[in-house]
């Protein structure tokens, strides 16, 4: 059992300032997982009649990408390749102190403590990262193009991107890079995803710019912190279909 | 009132197409004069939203998850199941159809089910030209595997990721329409309330999750993707915020509630390891296309694993009991999840449990990781006896099979899953029970809808492993668009509802009259503390196997729990701002009714059925008690308590399947 000072970051609403608070919590599991030392936290918080402190969670299997919590300077806590859900007790000490923080960044504002709105990814989305093809059951069968297992693989790779954000507060421009390279990757990578390469990738840049993501100067943090450990590659092949985009256009 | 299922006439391979040539259609130019509400955005409603924008249908949909892309779809693992008989192994529509009404101990509805087997293979086809990466062969062909329950290989998978993979797919046929604003996005709301007026569905209260703010929205049609209620068992596979409250406001305003009894637990998750545990972690059934279960022969053993001193890798092949493979010689480790799980709880009932708590038996891989290696020696031509090459090429192997659940059981539990074997334990999963709907997929409330794990239809009383993303990507993307045009083409001329009726303010009342219950109730004790007694209720009395004597103790216990609730819950906070404990009291609040009436529906139901043991019911040998006089479904009407809900039976009739012993020996 472990007894650990946490510094949280609580903060009301978007329009509150915010600050650094401190909590003890004793007799901590070296089994139990990150969420849930928080969660009996807030048990105790609840029954001294405090408001809980608010974090973002759901799957708790590090699929969903609901966690995201800056754990003593690292997004997801000390631990690769996995998100903050998976993260457990015997990553710690005794008598460590631990600071939980929100995500940072200008393109995704606080909504309430630990909690962070992280739409502008899902406007990212909307503004190119699809295929145009429509339900009526009547596209060609799934067999009829054969896809090299290689660039089936990459794809797959690419779109296993959970949408977390960590690679955004991990950067020092907080910048969106690897999150709109793995989607451009993956149907960049698929024969049905060539049609509308073209605007595809200039939609989703011009959008990634307008929700004030910063640029990317490759210092190669994102994929230090990416829980599904998504390749740098990906940020350059959108380079590369980038520039033939813009040539074309 | 009767139950009409409303299954059109004639052969069952004919009744979708000549329903389909046969129903209502609304004009393009019509679609747009009409606004459908879909609450829940995973695979059923994700699909069904982007399908009915597609078509030019104005659609609002809501989830409570902060994007539509965390719908808890996100989490299966294994596979899709789809009738394409790429592998040229026998597969067929019938055998599709075949294989989930026996799997469902033959208790769901003979044309929905064909139906879904029909329209399993345009699902793949979408799935594919949506950019959905499914797993290749070398010659770039769709690659398939096995799942528990059947003997071909139809399911086709993107590593232990095909639900991610499937509903970013959904997600983006969404975001094309969110983009072209044919669907209005509304994440972090909750849904309070379904509004009917004359008759029909015409909207809902939803409460904004961030500013807490109470709001209207109207529509000609309501539809529910809003998933299971297996959440009421506390521990559970399921995402922390999946909950039956949209569900169950929808069977307080007249929806039946179908077979809530019938709940799957899943028989390979992580096993529980402390009070602390706020879920269980699901690890793959696929995994048993190539662990091998088993628990040791003698107790000794049992007990030197359980204290230390022997390591399961030490005991010998015939000092291991692989008991599925000796009680099912034909499917081995693939039998259903119902008989595999209610044989492990057998086992460790018996005192073979293999971890301290004494509920965990082995998955192992080491028979596999052996196979594999020495085919993969022979293919590169390298030395087959190499037992070290043998080790390291198997390994890697099922690394590329199974990597990712492999690591997060490792992350979960410390131990490596490659040197030892795994230690699995069944936990609720999935619920087959759930909102009555007709062929149409509607409730019996005219206009309100429910797809996917929402409704009951088409698992019977047991699911097949893969059917679930079949299921709910078949009801968005390829019912529920044909069967709501049927309805919608007589709404042509309604015109948009409006939101100030006396209906929207009596529904709105009601929804901030229950808030306003739950704030000021000012307890002693937090919602967890009541969800956690919930729970373990659920588990012990409504769990892998049942009684009478239970049954009526837990009908009491939750009914009882259910008034301490209301008496000593506390909610901390307020109303009108982001408040996670009070979106919380509201859905225990409404697990605390749905849990008696699942105990209630339980108890009535005399006969072992799929994933609903009743321990009065078993045959000689142990298996599942089927009775012919319970051979129809079970819809409950609600009458203010649980305890008063009316039984309604909808017969079950078999015409083109014979109903047998369900047997997997």
């Amino acid at each position: 059992m472990m007894n650990l000072t946490l510094k949280i970051w609580r903060q009301k609403n978007a329009s509150d300032k915010g600050k650094m608070m401190d909590y003890a919590l004793s007799d901590v599991s070296p089994d139990m997982s990150f969420l849930e030392m928080l969660d009996v936290l807030n048990q105790e918080l609840i029954e001294k009649g405090e408001e809980p402190v608010a974090f973002d969670h759901d799957c708790r299997e590090g699929i969903c990408g609901t966690c995201s919590l800056y754990i003593n300077g690292r997004a997801h806590g000390p631990e690769t390749k996995i998100t903050a859900c998976q993260l457990h007790m015997r990553s710690f000490n005794d008598g460590d102190t631990i600071y939980i923080e929100p995500w940072r960044a200008k393109a995704f504002p606080v909504v309430k403590d630990l909690i962070v709105d992280r739409s502008a990814f899902d406007r990212i989305q909307q503004a190119g990262g699809f295929i145009s093809v429509n339900t009526s059951g009547n596209t060609q069968d799934a067999n009829a193009i054969p896809i090299e297992k290689e660039h089936a693989d990459k794809a797959f790779d690419a779109a296993t991107c959970i949408g977390c954000g960590a690679c955004v507060a991990s950067c020092k421009n907080s910048s969106a890079m690897l999150f709109v390279g793995a989607k451009v990757s993956q149907f960049a990578l698929l024969p049905q995803g060539q049609v509308e390469a073209t605007d595809r990738v200039l939609n989703m840049v011009k959008q990634m710019d307008e929700e004030g993501f910063g640029n990317c100067t490759n210092t190669g943090a994102c994929e230090v912190e990416c829980p599904k450990g998504i390749s740098l590659e990906n940020i350059a092949r959108m380079n590369q279909e980038y520039l033939k985009a813009s040539l074309k256009g | 009132m009767a139950l009409d299922s409303k299954i059109p006439k004639g052969p069952l391979a004919e009744k979708w197409t000549n329903y389909k040539n046969e129903i209502n259609l609304v004009n393009p130019a019509n679609k747009r004069l009409i606004d459908v509400i879909i609450v829940g955005t995973g695979l059923a409603g994700g699909s069904a939203a982007a399908t009915l924008a597609e078509l030019g249908y104005n659609v609002k949909a809501f989830c409570f998850q902060d994007s539509p892309r965390r719908a808890h779809s996100i989490a299966a693992q294994g596979g899709i199941n789809a009738a394409k008989n790429y592998q040229g192994d026998g597969d067929s529509t019938y055998r599709l159809f075949y294989d989930t009404v026996k799997g469902g101990d033959y208790r769901s509805r003979e044309a929905n089910v064909y139906r879904l087997a029909e329209v399993s293979t345009n699902i793949i086809d979408q799935c594919v030209a949506q950019g959905v990466p499914f797993a290749r062969e070398y010659g770039g062909l769709l690659d398939n595997r096995s799942f528990g329950g059947v003997l071909v290989s139809r399911t086709f998978y993107a590593k232990g990721q095909t639900g991610q993979q499937l509903l970013l797919g959904a997600y983006s046929a969404m975001n094309r329409q969110i983009g072209r604003g044919k669907i209005k996005m509304y994440t972090r709301h909750e849904m309070l309330d379904v509004v009917i007026v004359d008759g029909k569905a015409r909207g809902i209260i939803a409460r904004n999750l961030v500013t807490g703010e109470i709001e209207r929205h109207s529509a000609h049609a309501v539809v529910l993707g809003t998933g299971g209620y297996g959440n009421a068992f506390y521990l559970s596979t399921y995402a922390m915020g999946s909950n039956v409250t949209a569900a169950w406001k929808a069977h307080k305003r007249g929806a039946f509630f179908a077979n809530p009894c019938y709940t799957q637990i899943h028989p390979t998750c992580i096993p529980v390891s402390g009070d602390h545990q706020s879920k269980l972690t699901l690890m793959s059934e696929s995994l048993r296309n190539d662990g091998r279960i088993w628990v040791p022969k003698h107790i000794k053993d049992v007990e030197a694993i359980r204290n230390g001193t022997l390591k399961p890798t030490q005991l010998s092949e015939e000092d291991r009991d692989y008991y599925l493979e000796r009680r099912y010689p034909a499917f081995g480790n693939l039998v259903p999840r119902d008989v595999a799980s209610r044989a492990a709880k057998e086992r460790c009932d018996a005192g073979y449990g293999v971890n301290k708590t004494g509920e965990a038996v082995y998955l192992d891989f080491s028979a596999a990781i052996e196979r594999y290696g020495k085919e993969q020696a022979h293919v590169k031509g390298l030395d087959e006896d190499d037992s070290a090459l043998v080790q390291k090429l198997g390994k890697e192997v099922i690394a590329n099979k199974y990597g990712n659940l492999f690591q997060m059981y490792e992350k979960i539990v410390d131990q490596n899953p490659y040197e030892t074997p795994m230690m699995i334990y069944p936990a609720v999963h999935y619920t087959m029970g759930g909102l009555w709907v007709d062929y149409n997929l509607m409730t019996t409330v005219p206009g309100l809808y429910a797809i996917g794990e929402a409704n009951f239809s088409d698992h019977g009383a047991n699911r097949l492993g893969a059917s679930a993303l079949m299921q709910g990507l078949a009801d968005g993307y390829f019912v529920l668009p044909y069967t709501i045009g049927d309805y919608l083409a007589h709404d042509i001329r309604t015109g948009t509802i409006p939101t100030d009726s006396k209906e929207f303010d009596e529904a709105e009342k009601n929804v901030r009259n229950n808030i306003a219950k739950l704030i000021n109730n000012k307890g002693t004790k937090s919602v967890d503390y009541f969800h956690k007694r919930l729970g373990k209720i659920m588990w012990n009395k409504c769990g892998m196997a049942r009684n009478a004597k239970d049954l009526k103790s837990a009908i009491t216990e939750i009914a009882q729990l259910r008034e301490e609730f209301y008496k000593d819950v506390f909610v901390p906070g307020e109303e009108n701002e982001y408040n996670e404990e009070l979106a919380k009291a509201g859905r225990v609040a409404d697990f605390l009714e749905l849990g008696e009436l699942f105990a209630k529906d339980a108890l009535e139901r005399e006969e072992s059925a799929g994933g609903h043991f009743r321990d009065e019911y078993q045959t000689e040998t142990g298996e599942a008690l089927r009775r012919p006089e319970y051979q129809y479904v079970s819809a409950w009407e609600y009458k203010g308590q649980p305890s008063e809900a009316v039984h309604h039976k909808e017969a079950l009739d078999y015409e083109n399947i014979e109903v047998k012993e369900r047997s997997y020996k």
